[in-house]
């Protein structure tokens, strides 16, 4: 039986899905654990970005920060965390997710607020706001698009990061892969081929579901047209 | 095993021990050139792919959005699922570590040269149809060596994020470095094999990444040097 035949016939089991670990544990936390790192990502990153990016002060440790974190394998925070004083279990694996949520977050609080209109702010001054008035009034709602944008790309990430848990038994989707990889290729390959599905069409989604509340929250005026300022975003995000 | 013995013969599990790194040197090594080989071969394949699909983007305006699309699709499905699609028929070997890397990498390149392409000034273009040059023409002396920073910031990423995920490699018994970071999370949660696994990713990151960057200096001698790269 070729892999994808398998892999349907590993999906059609409800079994499969209903078990203590089956799919639907997996999913459940795959979602509690990604969800708490997105959470605490956006607690760290959003304030620390829109005041670098209101003081404009700082700016280089956005670029720095992003830079080092994608040269820091997963696994390396996965594996190590759990033996600091966080100990093992599930918050280690949240705080190793989070670490690879906040570069995308802060950077584009950051480019968002640097990117505000500066005659809105000036007229603002002019009016006489404060400067804390000025950051909450006009620049973060004026952020608010690339904030979402951030969100996006740190929740696609955090969940298809969080499938990595597994290699230390942290939970998650990932499991299932990692448990048809225990099997061996032969009989667990449908298994990790219905793992690796599950893990992707999950990303997809997320990364769907944020398109549209990105839609949402971007007032129409400053709707891009098709794409491209989509393109000059991420640029910003992985410089 | 050998490494068990140390691991409990140590008093206290430091996080970096010199006796660890005298004891196991050959494997580390190994560990580090298996990673070194799988980074090389997944960029310079990626690379081989990315930059003729890139330059397909460029040339025929209708193909951008769908090569752009399906790059990015592979980007956002996971590192694990991509290896777990390619696994069953490729089995354990290095091949399947090394096709995972490759379809991961190909949307930094491909939206980063052709970012560089469609940056070519378009006065530098018209003087190059004006001199009567074909497009093939053009393109190897005008197009792409003005892209050349482009390229290089796509290599540069795909270099980077590439040396990180060849680690979850381990799933399938080729991670290089993360051989030794599994490895000794599995093995009593030995510290010090840990920490020399993410150390050296870290620092083999950064040494490609310098070594991209001065190959981008020496390719781009006209850049303006003030800003930086």
């Amino acid at each position: 039986m070729n892999p994808i035949a398998q892999a349907i016939a590993w999906l059609n089991d409800p079994l499969n899905w209903t078990v203590p670990g089956g799919v639907l544990d997996r999913l459940s936390e795959h979602l509690i654990i990604s969800a708490a790192a997105v959470v605490l990502g956006c607690l760290v990153a959003w304030p620390i970005g829109l005041w670098i990016g209101h003081s404009r002060r700082g700016g280089g440790i956005v670029v720095v920060l992003s830079n080092v974190t994608l040269a820091i394998p997963v696994i390396a925070m996965l594996t190590i965390l759990p033996l600091t004083p966080l100990g093992f279990g599930r918050w280690s694996v949240i705080v190793a997710l989070t670490v690879f949520a906040v570069p995308p977050l802060l950077a584009n609080a950051y480019t968002g607020v640097r990117e505000a209109d500066p005659e809105a702010r000036d007229a603002a001054r002019g009016m006489g706001l404060s400067g804390r008035q000025v950051l909450f009034r006009i620049e973060m709602p004026l952020a608010l698009p690339y904030l979402a944008a951030g969100l996006r790309t740190a929740a696609v990430q955090v969940v298809a990061t969080a499938a990595l848990a597994s290699f230390v038994n942290g939970g998650g989707l990932g499991q299932i892969i990692s448990a048809g990889f225990g099997l061996g290729i032969a009989v667990g390959g449908g298994q990790i081929l219905a793992g690796g599905l599950l893990v992707g069409l999950l990303a997809m989604l997320v990364e769907v579901v944020l398109v549209g509340l990105e839609r949402v929250v971007t007032p129409r005026p400053l709707r891009p047209s098709r794409g491209r300022r989509d393109d000059a975003r991420s640029a910003v995000g992985e410089a | 095993m050998f490494l068990r013995a140390t691991a409990v013969d140590l008093p206290g599990n430091p996080w970096f021990s010199v006796q660890y790194l005298q004891d196991n040197a050959g494997a580390v090594l190994d560990a580090l050139r298996e990673h070194t080989v799988l980074t090389g071969q997944a960029v310079l394949i990626a690379a081989a792919i990315a930059v003729p699909l890139a330059i397909v983007a460029y040339w025929f305006r209708s193909l951008t959005g769908p090569i752009l699309a399906l790059t990015g699709v592979l980007y956002t499905v996971p590192s694990l699922a991509l290896f777990a699609f390619v696994a069953p028929y490729l089995g354990t070997g290095s091949r399947t570590v090394v096709l995972g890397l490759v379809l991961y990498a190909l949307l930094l390149i491909v939206r980063n040269t052709l970012a560089g392409l469609t940056q070519v000034p378009a006065e530098v273009r018209d003087a190059a149809d004006g001199m009567g040059f074909s497009r093939s023409a053009r393109l190897l002396r005008i197009d792409l060596p003005l892209a050349v920073p482009g390229i290089l910031t796509g290599l540069r990423l795909a270099t980077v994020s590439t040396v990180a995920l060849v680690t979850v490699g381990v799933l399938v018994g080729h991670g290089g470095l993360g051989q030794l970071i599994l490895g000794g999370f599995r093995n009593n949660f030995y510290r010090a094999e840990i920490l020399t696994g993410t150390v050296l990713c870290v620092l083999l990151a950064l040494v490609l990444d310098l070594l991209l960057a001065g190959l981008g200096r020496w390719l781009t001698p006209w850049a303006d040097r003030r800003r930086p790269s």
